[in-house]
């Protein structure tokens, strides 16, 4: 006779059976959680994946309740904010989840983009990975640049007006130039309601939807051909009787056990920023953007959030306009041809050479300082530094080439290694 | 019909003509929504010309204006400043304006319609940002030569007192001359050429 418990689990196993076999719930659940397997020697730089999710998801819900009291008018837009800061129940606490977490977003990703550069994730068969990781970044770029606009302070306004104006430096092509493709962004002869209207639309609807079918294409691209480890090694050119690799472990549970605590350490941080230095010291969220837009008015200092500043300081450094905004978008172009100018016999940095652990650090080197160098007011000297790691920069990209014509590299394992 | 009569070239060439077709369509509805974001009637209207009163300028003062949400400056130069033009040349980029930062009627070495009233949009060519005016004749921290003139804040771009851009300087060309007319000695109207009826 049954129990009531048992008919209950067998009620449930049977609304489970019934909608598996008209929604594929546990396959997909086998296939990229409990028997998705990757490699059991995952270290500290494998936590910024998840963590990327996690920015993602934190994004969407503050971005949601932030439109349900935020109004795209150019009267209207930063009194709407100072609203959500001062009358609205923890209005203050979502407006700063979300301007923090922006920050977070690109400390997380960038440091996600650092692990696939120190492990050639990137390498075959991973191309497609990056390159929809590159998409995700540059949308991700744009995200951040329109939502920074939206508060429609001083800094938004004129970052607004400066980053607009790059489209200008475009000489007169006959069927496009750069003055009307300026004003085709503008929607108006400046930067005005037309502009924060539409760039609201983008940064709430249009952005967001593709960022997600982005990640979806970026994570099914990585669950095809598996994750990359610290060895730089396939798991699956090894696999025992049953078909399962033998340096492979299970995602569920394993790593997401692993992940949950990567998410306890990054929220602890998180709320740390939210509470005590939600404006970072005018790194985060700049002071000059606590003044409404003023269109008459120039703030004295404009300059990008922090995670803009490295490309910034490219531009800056090019003494041309236009000269400057093409290095610029070339330094952010070269990223997504990495797997093809990685020409190392070995993917990891654990068996390359000396030469080139140097050249990733110069290059690591003169991203930070090219961001420090970004948020400086240029003088002549910080001009010059700026020129001189521009060209380290770049020159890491033709390392890449050069260096595996000579470098001797390390014997790599045939099975992943334990620590390093 | 059986296996062996399929046209297959005929199969083929209506599916890529439907695919071209498609693809057509799908450009035209494009371009609605591209259109869409072109400035609109209610923004060209608000962009129509602007009169001025210039009478109450004295000599070297700056009155700004709003036209098209942009700021325009009508400086009155004194006799000084007008000499003063021709002091500077060798060291600008384009002491001519043979670029195309002014109406064709603007006269090149004042660029003005009037010497005496320089009329210009207060827009750094380089990255957007507002000028200021820089009168005094003296060292200034940017220039030791300084004759007066404009100078930007945000990344030291010097332009003479007729907006044309000095060398060296990161932005790129001379301060843009709008189109303008005088309606009568005291009034200039900001936004149309002078052959145009307001």
């Amino acid at each position: 006779m049954a129990t009531p418990a048992n008919s209950m689990r067998s009620t449930a196993s049977k609304v489970g059976y019934w909608v598996d076999q008209r929604l594929p719930i546990s396959s997909l659940w086998r296939d990229h959680m409990s028997h998705y397997y990757a490699a059991k020697n995952f270290n500290f730089w494998y936590y910024f994946g998840s963590l990327s999710l996690l920015a993602l998801v934190i994004q969407l819900v503050s971005g949601i309740f932030l439109t349900m009291f935020y109004k795209p008018d150019a009267a209207e837009a930063f009194a709407s904010v100072e609203y959500i800061m001062r009358d609205v129940p923890f209005g203050w606490l979502i407006r700063y989840i979300h301007s923090t977490g922006a920050s977070a977003f690109f400390l997380v990703v960038y440091l996600h983009m650092f692990r696939a550069m120190l492990y050639g994730s990137y390498r075959t068969p991973r191309e497609l990975i990056w390159i929809f990781g590159m998409l995700i970044y540059l949308v991700l770029m744009a995200e951040a640049f329109l939502g920074y606009v939206l508060p429609w302070g001083q800094m938004s306004y004129w970052g607004a007006q400066v980053i607009i104006s790059l489209f200008g430096a475009i000489p007169d092509l006959g069927f496009i130039s750069g003055d009307a493709l300026v004003e085709w962004i503008r929607g108006d002869f400046s930067v005005s309601d037309a502009t924060l209207n539409r760039f609201f639309a983008l940064h709430v609807v249009a952005l967001p939807l593709s960022l997600l079918m982005l990640v979806l294409l970026h994570i099914t691209a990585l669950h095809q051909v598996g994750s990359n480890n610290p060895d730089g090694i396939e798991i699956k050119n090894n696999k025992d009787a049953t078909g399962k690799p033998v340096d492979g472990i299970a995602f569920h549970p394993y790593y997401t056990v692993k992940d949950l605590f990567g998410v306890g350490v990054f929220l602890i941080l998180f709320a740390f920023i939210i509470f005590f230095a939600p404006d970072g010291g005018g790194l985060l969220l700049e002071h000059d953007n606590f003044v409404p837009a003023n269109p008459l008015v120039t703030p004295a200092h404009i300059k990008p959030v922090w995670y803009f500043t490295p490309f910034f300081a490219i531009l800056k450094a090019v003494p041309d306009k236009l000269g400057g905004v093409i290095v610029m978008g070339a330094a952010v172009m070269v990223l997504f041809f990495l797997p093809w100018l990685d020409r190392s016999p070995v993917k990891s940095i654990r068996y390359k050479g000396w030469l080139s652990k140097l050249a990733l650090g110069l290059f690591v080197i003169s991203f930070i300082r090219l961001g420090m160098l970004g948020m400086g007011q240029g003088t002549p000297a910080q001009l010059l530094e700026s020129q001189v790691w521009t060209i380290v920069y770049f020159a890491y990209f033709i390392s890449l080439l050069i260096i595996p014509r000579f470098e001797s590299t390390k014997p790599v394992p045939d099975r992943v290694t334990s620590s390093h | 019909m059986s296996e062996n009569e399929i046209n297959r070239g005929r199969r083929r060439f209506l599916t890529a003509t439907t695919a071209v077709v498609g693809a057509a369509g799908a450009g035209l509805a494009a371009i609605p929504f591209i259109q869409s974001w072109q400035p609109s009637a209610r923004a060209r209207v608000v962009g129509g010309p602007i009169k001025v009163n210039i009478a109450p300028l004295e000599p070297g003062q700056l009155l700004r204006e709003t036209w098209r949400g942009q700021t325009v400056g009508i400086l009155r130069r004194t006799e000084v400043m007008l000499q003063n033009l021709g002091e500077v040349e060798n060291r600008l980029s384009d002491p001519d304006s043979m670029k195309d930062q002014q109406p064709a009627y603007i006269d090149n070495q004042s660029r003005a319609l009037k010497p005496e009233y320089l009329v210009l949009v207060m827009i750094c060519t380089h990255l957007g940002c507002i000028p200021e005016l820089v009168s005094e004749v003296g060292p200034q921290p940017y220039d030791e030569n300084w004759l007066g003139g404009f100078y930007c804040p945000c990344h030291k771009s010097k332009f003479d007192l007729a907006g044309r851009v000095y060398k060296g300087v990161p932005a790129p060309l001379n301060l843009k001359v709008p189109p303008y007319r005088y309606i009568d000695d005291r009034t200039v109207e900001i936004g149309v050429d002078p052959e145009q009826i307001s």
